[in-house]
């Protein structure tokens, strides 16, 4: 696995929730995954529980049935701005990132707001193809605040 | 000039203007007012905060050790909570009694004692001014004079109680015993979950919420709206018809349980009659969980209640949907804003199976839970929606105009209770 195959699966991660394409999303996941957002508070204190805590690729699909046939919110959408990913060795599990991020919440009367910066700590494996798929990302939001709500995954 | 020898004004106390209407009688309206003036939040930090009532600080298991210490707020106010080394919890002001500046800056940590950075005063972890620095000056000169006294002098404390791990704090000498605000059947409520047990917590987060913070503890009162704007379960047809529950509304009004229990005797009935499926389930739509197993909880109070979600006056709540826990603190930070704290938590004896449920189950909850984000808008939606409407009122009729307990969850009696403890609080 490349730097550039993180790097483009990373773009697309981004523009896959930017542009409403929900459904895609946990195809960036293997089937076992773990997916959860945090704060770098409770990251730094071990507390394991999440605002979103996801151990399979069928509770992401889950969670995007939620947002479009169940949940109520206001209409909005986000706009990831991704810094570079730093790379460490490769090893038995697959290849591990960190990568920082920030996002913008752009609500339906447009107003648009810094909603969350953070990092993504991120553990990639290649599937049968070669393409990398997300084993587990925890997205550690710095701040311990959400303002709102948060609907649409980060 | 105000003329001094007039007498006060006919105003409610503490309003700075009359009310845009007077408030109706009874308990079936509430004029939009009260979650817009300044004024009234002013006057709830007097006497809603600091009056009459207990109020939520931390856990017990927060401040284990004697000097842990947690930076929390009653009301708006900073208060210390802190555990000395005769194994008592002591709760005061996070204020410096020389400049007033906070003495604390961390959220939560370990101290023998506290220092204010910005003169040196220090303080022992009951509060009491215990040093000042250059008291006696500098080679004679300067210092505080001889009639200083440190033991005139410290932080507003609280007292404080524990009831099963959690600790409260009040800033008036007159509140009754916290058993007693609490009443019978609330202390019985909490023993449920949290009695003889260890706490752990597995996760904090806090949601702030775009509207006032009586808009939140209304929300968290009302039984009736759960079905019809929290649709999760309906969609994904996990309502159960055999689920029996009710609402228990505290002598005060101020405090509430809600909760739903499987109702084992119709379930037993469903299965023999061999329609366990068509009793179950509503069948309305197609949609099924890919991953069913965020619900396959455990009874582990072994009575069958799925969910209680118990409220104390003014902003304590103690949840349990399924086996999601969490305690959530509701904190005003002016008349639109507010801070929900929230504090996941587990037992110290919970096997790796139920806390690996706790942790998938709290997806059900908080900012983006499939059953609790909606509360996390629906405030500002009603902010936004009652601006200009200040002289309206909203409607409370839902269940009939009292605020007692009832075996129905289709009512508002426990909003109404809110409304009785608070109004007899403000004098609104």
């Amino acid at each position: 696995m490349q730097i550039t195959d993180i790097i483009a699966a990373q773009a697309r991660y981004a523009r896959c929730i930017d542009t409403d394409q929900l459904e895609a999303w946990p195809g960036f996941f293997t089937e076992d995954c773990l997916y959860r957002i945090t704060t770098a508070e409770n990251h730094r204190l071990g507390y394991a529980a999440g605002i979103i805590w996801a151990d399979s690729r069928g509770m992401l699909e889950d969670r995007v049935a939620a947002l479009r046939e169940a949940n109520i919110y206001e209409r909005h959408s986000y706009r990831h701005i991704l810094g570079l990913p730093l790379l460490e060795d490769e090893g038995p599990e697959g290849v591990r990132s960190e990568t920082p991020f920030l996002v913008a919440r752009i609500m339906r009367d447009g107003a648009t707001d810094l909603f969350a910066t953070g990092r993504y700590l991120d553990l990639w494996r290649a599937d049968e193809a070669g393409a990398p798929k997300l084993a587990e990302r925890i997205v550690v939001c710095d701040s311990s605040r959400t303002d709102t709500l948060l609907a649409l995954p980060l | 000039m105000p003329d001094h020898n007039l007498p006060e004004t006919a105003l409610p106390h503490g309003l700075t203007a009359p009310p845009e209407v007077p408030w109706p009688e009874g308990l079936t309206r509430v004029p939009y007012w009260v979650f817009q003036r300044e004024d009234v939040a002013a006057l709830e930090q007097t006497h809603v905060f600091r009056g009459e009532t207990w109020n939520y600080l931390c856990l017990e298991a927060e401040i284990a050790k004697p000097g842990d210490y947690r930076a929390t707020t009653l009301g708006g106010v900073p208060i210390l909570a802190v555990r000395d080394h005769d194994g008592e919890i002591y709760a005061f002001e996070n204020r410096c009694v020389h400049r007033g500046a906070l003495i604390a800056l961390e959220d939560f940590g370990h101290a023998r004692e506290f220092t204010c950075v910005y003169h040196a005063w220090s303080y022992d972890l009951q509060g009491n001014l215990k040093g000042v620095a250059f008291k006696d000056g500098i080679n004679g000169q300067g210092g505080m004079p001889e009639c200083f006294r440190m033991s005139e002098h410290s932080p507003r404390k609280l007292r404080t109680a524990v009831v099963h791990g959690l600790v409260f704090a009040s800033a008036s000498d007159t509140v009754p015993p916290i058993e007693e605000y609490l009443g019978d059947e609330i202390m019985e409520r909490i023993d449920r979950v949290l009695g003889g047990r260890e706490v752990e917590v597995i996760g904090r987060f806090t949601q702030e919420l775009p509207n006032n913070w009586k808009l939140y503890v209304e929300n968290v009162r009302d039984s009736y709206h759960a079905s019809l704007l929290h649709l999760f379960f309906t969609t994904f047809e996990l309502n159960r018809l055999n689920m029996k529950g009710g609402l228990i509304v505290s002598e005060s009004g101020g405090n509430h349980v809600s909760y739903s229990a499987i109702d084992r005797e119709a379930e037993a009935k469903a299965k023999a009659a061999n329609d366990y499926a068509a009793q179950n389930i509503r069948s309305e739509s197609d949609y099924r969980l890919k991953d069913p197993s965020v619900l396959e909880g455990q009874d582990e109070f072994g009575d069958g209640v799925t969910l209680q979600i118990l409220s104390v006056f003014p902003g304590f709540v103690l949840q349990q949907i399924q086996n999601a826990l969490a305690i959530r603190q509701v904190v005003p930070r002016g008349v639109g804003r507010t801070d929900l704290h929230w504090t996941y938590i587990g037992f110290k004896d919970d096997t790796p199976e139920l806390r690996k449920m706790r942790l998938k189950q709290g997806n059900l909850v908080g900012p983006a839970g499939y059953v609790s984000m909606e509360d996390g808008c629906v405030g500002g939606f009603v902010q936004r929606g009652v601006v200009g409407a200040s002289d309206r009122h909203a409607v409370l009729e839902m269940g009939g105009a009292d605020a007692s307990s009832t075996r129905t969850r289709a009512t508002e009696a426990s909003v109404r209770g809110f409304w009785k403890a608070y109004r007899e609080c403000t004098g609104l």
